[in-house]
């Protein structure tokens, strides 16, 4: 998950309101259908117009990477090309950066093209006939750069997105993988604060399209740019999203962040789609990690001995002002306290138990936790406990248990 | 209806009717060749300066230079020295046959109208490609072009300008244009989608996509048409001397008045020879020019 630009992370770069889009030779005169509520069925038996996108409304901030996923039919590449206008919505308002898109002439909109978006193509759309080092500086030749600058710039994008040496080659002569990181490279050239990336790795083979994904991660934590990245695959969706919009036949679905999806799908079909992703890879230990953790920062036994009383567990985590130190059970304390029961806490043997990180993704931290009787605790950065994780919650939440994602039973007490 | 003939014969003209149609059409357009005639002739002046300009700096040009040319020309454009020997082994025995002069008046002409042809044809094939509008009239004019025969639009051309280079010149182009135009037009219309969203993703206008996508992407295919258009201008000739113009066809048409075979087997061989160096020479020039699409299809 890339962390967003904090400072920026509230600003509205993109907003998009009542996006329609009807495809067919008379749009505007069927609207009325469509605001009538009739589906996209009807309205393509009544008249011969295929209903692309219907009244989509998102705003996406500076800074993010904002997915949009969707199965193929579902509207998700007509609506990224509404951003730079490469389609033309039938109802609606695009603005970027506060300006209305739709109200821009030819000459403004070409001037938009060139400096505010670039894109990213399923299918690379790079030209054949020029060589890399010339399609990689495309953006900046059509912006009338001269060619000695705009080559050196090309140059190193090219070394940046690791293809140093290519500048020469023919598109023909690079492979899959190679030809995308051109398009890359090329969308960045130009400098674009927005980079439109349609599909841009649904053509790679899996191993391929898992660097690329890293890649663009890397170069997004370097660059900040606002990126808008379709794709049919939810796992990518989930690697690489900021937030997701989920699209089915030109209709919002749901829109949120990762876990929101992943933990509370909005409805049956985005849950069919959550059902097969690979939960222990997607979610991180903060999302499903329980709290409170039972802490124990009593500093004598017979105070610890009081806490314990209030936990439903028989065990706790010891934490003194070096913070989380290890784990203390209940028939530790019952021990000492009948040994000594004023002792100092510090002075007792309680047992090691490594604490997980709240950043580690799940899938990291299986072994851990299932070779432990207890449940792990979760620290943050600064080693603070900020929640504890137990097998049960993991077998829950990694478990083909379609019940996850509705109220979670209370915790049992383990033995 | 008492009569009942319409069942057995086809409705037809009568004799008087059709006689007074043809009648009104010949002198109307005679009456219309008179009066512009002159007009359009002066209007085509100063292509035929050139023409006869160019076919003398080829006659005056000393044959070794002629050929050194040739075959320079077809070493830059296609690297092989077997193409360039081909060449001058050819004007060789050209020369050697006797027909060089009529070999020059010939490539003189033919040149000039492929170069008209590909100056016409890809302008038209473009604004074809572009328009769906324009498309639809064009091509039907194509298939006109390509199926009349061509001593049908001899007539007009020879009542309306006389015999000589410049009707030779019409009809040669003609007959020859329609192939640029046809496959410039195939070329762009199926110039890769995805390629063409992305120039104008990046913000190029029309004439950035039409100079910097489109026609480099149509070139092969466009090649493809001039090619052809050579080729078709080439089997003109013959055709094109009926109406008095000099060259390798001028021969030809004698032989056959008077049965030479083997003056009109030299000529035709002659004819052959400068069809198959054009075709070869602009091929692989084509070839050439497109190297890096080779492997396009892998990627």
């Amino acid at each position: 998950m890339v962390e967003s630009d904090n400072n920026s992370a509230a600003t509205t770069l993109i907003k998009i309101e009542g996006l329609y889009k009807l495809f067919g030779n008379n749009p505007k005169k069927y609207m009325p259908l469509v605001h009538e509520g009739k589906s996209k069925d009807e309205i393509l038996a009544e008249t011969g117009h295929t209903l692309g996108l219907k009244d989509i409304n998102l705003t996406i901030n500076k800074g993010e990477i904002f997915v949009i996923m969707g199965l193929s039919g579902s509207g998700k590449s007509t609506l990224i090309r509404h951003f730079n206008r490469l389609i033309d919505p039938t109802e609606g308002v695009i603005e970027v950066e506060g300006t209305d898109v739709m109200k821009l002439g030819p000459k403004e909109l070409e001037q938009f093209r060139r400096h505010k978006m670039s894109m990213v193509f399923q299918r690379f759309g790079l030209l054949p006939h020029k060589s890399v080092v010339d399609n990689v500086a495309y953006g900046l030749s059509i912006q009338g750069v001269s060619k000695s600058e705009s080559k050196a710039k090309a140059v190193e994008w090219l070394a940046t997105v690791g293809l140093a040496g290519y500048e020469d080659q023919y598109p023909a002569q690079l492979s899959g993988g190679q030809q995308q990181r051109v398009g890359l490279a090329r969308a960045l050239c130009t400098d674009a604060e927005i980079l439109l990336m349609d599909e841009a790795f649904s053509a790679l083979d899996p191993l391929i399209r898992s660097e690329m994904q890293d890649q663009l991660i890397e170069l997004q934590e370097k660059l900040h740019k606002t990126i808008i990245f379709i794709t049919h695959d939810l796992d990518e969706a989930l690697r690489i999203g900021d937030r997701i919009a989920i699209l089915k036949d030109g209709e919002m679905v749901q829109q949120g962040e990762p876990e929101d999806i992943l933990l509370n799908p909005a409805n049956d079909y985005v849950e069919a789609f959550v059902r097969d992703v690979n939960r222990a890879r997607a979610l991180t230990v903060e999302t499903v990690m329980k709290d409170p953790a039972y802490r124990i920062t009593a500093s004598t036994i017979e105070d610890a001995l009081k806490q314990m009383k209030g936990f439903k567990e028989d065990y706790g985590y010891y934490v003194n002002e070096d913070g989380y130190q290890g784990v203390l059970t209940e028939e530790t304390l019952q021990a000492a306290f009948d040994d000594d029961k004023k002792a100092d806490l510090d002075s007792l043997q309680y047992e090691d138990l490594e604490a997980i990180s709240q950043d580690a993704v799940l899938e990291t931290v299986i072994p851990d936790t299932l070779n432990s009787q207890y449940s792990l605790p979760v620290i943050d950065d600064d080693g603070k406990i900020t929640g504890r994780l137990s097998r049960s919650t993991l077998a829950e939440v990694l478990g083909n248990d379609d019940k996850v994602t509705e109220e979670k039973p209370a915790e049992p007490k383990s033995n | 209806m008492a009569d009942a003939s319409w069942l057995s014969e086809i409705p037809q003209l009568s004799r008087g009717d059709l006689r007074d149609i043809r009648k009104y059409l010949d002198t109307a357009y005679r009456d219309f060749s008179r009066e512009y005639g002159e007009m359009i002739e002066g209007f085509f002046d100063p292509l035929l300066t050139f023409l006869v300009w160019f076919e003398k700096l080829l006659l005056a040009t000393p044959w070794w230079l002629v050929i050194a040319i040739v075959a320079g020309l077809a070493y830059l454009s296609s690297r092989s020295w077997k193409l360039s020997l081909g060449v001058v082994i050819s004007f060789f025995m050209i020369g050697y046959f006797g027909m060089w002069d009529n070999t020059m008046r010939t490539m003189s002409i033919i040149l000039v109208c492929t170069f008209m042809a590909i100056a016409l044809g890809v302008p038209i094939g473009i604004a074809m490609a572009r328009s769906d509008r324009v498309q639809s009239v064009v091509t039907p004019l194509l298939d006109i072009m390509q199926t009349m025969p061509a001593f049908v639009y001899l007539i007009p051309v020879v009542m309306l300008l006389g015999i000589g280079k410049i009707p030779g010149v019409i009809a040669v182009i003609i007959y020859a244009i329609p192939p640029v135009i046809r496959l410039t037009n195939l070329g762009i219309r199926l110039v890769d989608k995805d390629v063409l969203e992305a120039a104008t993703a990046y913000g190029a206008n029309s004439m950035q996509r039409l100079m910097g996508v489109q026609l480099p992407l149509a070139m092969p295919t466009i090649m493809a048409g001039i090619n052809q258009t050579i080729m078709m201008a080439l089997s003109m000739v013959v055709i094109a001397s009926m109406i008095g113009v000099k060259g390798l066809g001028q021969p030809v048409l004698k032989s056959i008045t008077n049965q030479y075979f083997t003056l009109g087997l030299l000529n035709g061989l002659a004819i052959v020879a400068l069809a198959i160096i054009f075709d070869r020479v602009s091929q692989a020039y084509a070839k050439r020019s497109q190297r890096h699409l080779g492997g396009m299809d892998n990627g």
